[in-house]
């Protein structure tokens, strides 16, 4: 069984900061990470293997930087790592990402596709789905159980209100939130010999992709502005009878959508 | 034809979700604002009856695909219906409640529709003069905000949370048309096949987690006073906590105490009573998106950082303001 794990490189949000003259986010000195949910879907790929056998390839989109994340994926156990690279991707909103993935997946060839659900610097949750709709797949979002069957899956799906149990065939896209599993830690072998194991390069051509379709100019969503919310307003201070007080709180509450 | 602001009414077991009426309020400002009409889109199976519910919240037309395939929720099914109606009617606008269906939903029929997708939109507007729709969202765990907008692609498609926005005042005059749809669906169409449904209300006590918190220190003076507390906390859909005083006598458990020993929380609303606010407690829950404090103490520190701070005695002002708050909602009859 061929698995492929989706993931992405993502800075880590608790330590972002934004510049207070200039408003854009302070990017140097941030550390990246491997996305937390991608974590699980790694973990439950690396799972499958031991359980019933399968070649685990890790994939990523990003810059050539993100190489370091594939590296830390492979030191986990993972047998193959590929880097989808090319300026023509960068700036890309969650369709054409999921393009450049889903033609990756068809060249690489798989069973199943894992992702995590979303990741935390966009929080779309839509690169999976969109990824499994080009491969025209079924999907499953928010896994939190996997069980191998002979040509199928059995997963659990979590709603707000409960769960359901449901059967899918082979291939299909799932896409993993942490309830799954506790991803394990590097392991010392592999830290040592995952820099000597070759990361698979692909670009634009490589895929059979145009520059028109990918990136910026293929994205269909356009960012028009960023800013930061302002500093925080001073605060009112009313000494009143209840009645009023709690009249006061009340338009306060309904003005900010609260009630 | 008039431009088309598509909801996609989330029903689940024939109720519909209130995150579906709350767009339909947005959906009505941004029709209105397009000169266009707010058209309701649901789907399921014996749903007939939600139809005037969703007329009542601001729809002009709504839109039925009522089919035994549509009874519980499916990718596949929900997304070739919705894809089926879109092709036919070509709307400018889609909107999808960013629960655990709509962010499923969501990206799937964008997808196939080749069309742009904004997630979790706190703000949507029109452009004044192109048309377009800007949706803002947050980014980055929040600290950015970015607007976004679909300038080529047709239709334009936000998701949004539930309770961004209000559900607005049903008007029980207003009259609609209900319009059937049938699809052609099959068995073999929907590829997950669902084996067991279970419902479980998961009983929300991770303090974290929650969107409204109304917490207590030391000035509630007994374990009593949190019951008063907890009913203020239910009438506005939200979870009791407590500052390290108020957990050190007992009146509350450790779990939910709020500050630097306990939990760092950051809620939509926070309402602090009878708390006077110790730096480590501000620690905790400085970060909340509106303090609300209800202190005897004109001078306590919690005053200081609180958006609102009501001089009085809570034992006086929170039974007033739950009395103030279930007369509001009974005032409108949301749901």
């Amino acid at each position: 069984m061929n698995i492929l794990v989706f993931t992405k490189q993502v800075p880590d949000t608790n330590e972002v900061r934004i510049d207070p003259k200039t408003g854009t986010l302070i990017r140097e000195g941030v550390p990246s990470i491997i996305n937390p949910d991608d974590m699980n879907a790694i973990e439950e790929a690396l799972r499958i293997k031991e359980e019933v056998g399968a070649k685990v390839t890790v994939v990523t989109m990003g810059p050539p930087q993100a190489e370091k994340a594939l590296r830390e994926a492979l030191s986990m156990g993972v047998d193959e790592a590929v880097l989808l690279t090319d300026r023509a991707f960068a700036g890309a909103d969650t369709w054409a990402t999921s393009l450049v993935l889903a033609k990756a997946a068809e060249k690489l060839g798989y069973d199943l596709i894992v992702a995590g659900r979303q990741a935390i610097d966009g929080d779309t949750a839509q690169v999976g789905p969109e990824i499994a709709e080009h491969l025209n797949l079924p999907q499953v979002t928010y896994v939190e159980k996997v069980e191998i069957l002979d040509g199928e899956v059995r997963v659990r799906r979590a709603f707000e209100d409960g769960y359901e149990t449901l059967r899918v065939k082979l291939p299909c896209l799932l896409t993993c939130i942490k309830e799954l599993n506790n991803p394990r830690y590097m392991n010392i072998y592999d830290i040592f010999t995952c820099y000597s194991k070759d990361i698979k390069v692909m670009g634009l051509s490589d895929l059979g992709l145009q520059k028109e379709e990918v990136g910026l100019i293929g994205s269909p969503t356009k960012v028009k502005k960023s800013f930061t919310k302002g500093p925080k307003a001073q605060g009112e201070k009313f000494d009143l009878p209840p009645h009023e007080a709690a009249n006061i709180i009340t338009e306060k509450l309904k003005a900010m959508h609260l009630i | 034809m008039k431009k088309g602001v598509f909801v996609i009414a989330e029903q689940r077991d024939g109720n519909l979700q209130k995150v579906s009426l709350e767009l339909l309020g947005k959906a009505r400002e941004i029709a209105d604002k397009l000169d266009g009409e707010v058209v309701a889109l649901l789907l399921g199976y014996e749903v007939d009856k939600l139809t005037d519910t969703l007329i009542h919240h601001g729809a002009d037309r709504v839109i039925l695909i009522d089919n035994i395939h549509l009874k519980h929720y499916t990718t596949d099914a929900y997304t070739k219906a919705i894809c089926e109606v879109a092709k036919k009617m070509n709307p400018e606008i889609i909107f999808i409640g960013a629960t655990y269906i709509g962010r499923d939903l969501g990206p799937r029929v964008a997808a196939r529709l080749k069309t742009g997708l904004t997630a979790d939109c706190t703000g949507l507007d029109v452009d004044d003069e192109i048309k377009n729709l800007l949706m803002t969202r947050p980014a980055f765990g929040g600290n950015i905000m970015a607007t976004i907008e679909c300038p080529n692609h047709r239709p334009q498609m936000s998701t949004v949370r539930p309770g961004v926005f209000s559900v607005p005042c049903a008007d029980y005059e207003r009259r609609g048309e209900v319009e059937r749809f049938d699809i052609n669906i099959k068995e073999d169409d929907i590829k997950v096949k669902i084996e067991e449904i279970v419902k479980s209300m998961k009983e929300k006590i991770d303090i974290t987690e929650a969107d409204i918190i109304v917490s207590g220190g030391r000035g509630v003076g007994s374990k009593e006073g949190f019951t008063l507390l907890k009913e203020l906390a239910d009438t506005l859909g939200g979870i009791v906590a407590g500052s390290r005083a108020a957990v050190d006598s007992g009146w509350i458990e450790k779990d939910r105490q709020v500050g630097q020993t306990g939990k760092t929380v950051r809620p939509k609303l926070y309402i602090a009573c009878g708390i006077s606010g110790a730096i480590q407690h501000l620690a905790g829950m400085q970060e909340s998106e509106y303090i609300v404090a209800i202190n005897k103490d004109s001078d306590a520190p919690i005053m200081a950082v609180a958006d609102l701070a009501i001089v009085g005695d809570l034992y006086k002002v929170v039974p007033e303001l739950i009395k103030e708050i279930k007369a509001y909602r009974q005032s409108c009859e949301v749901m």
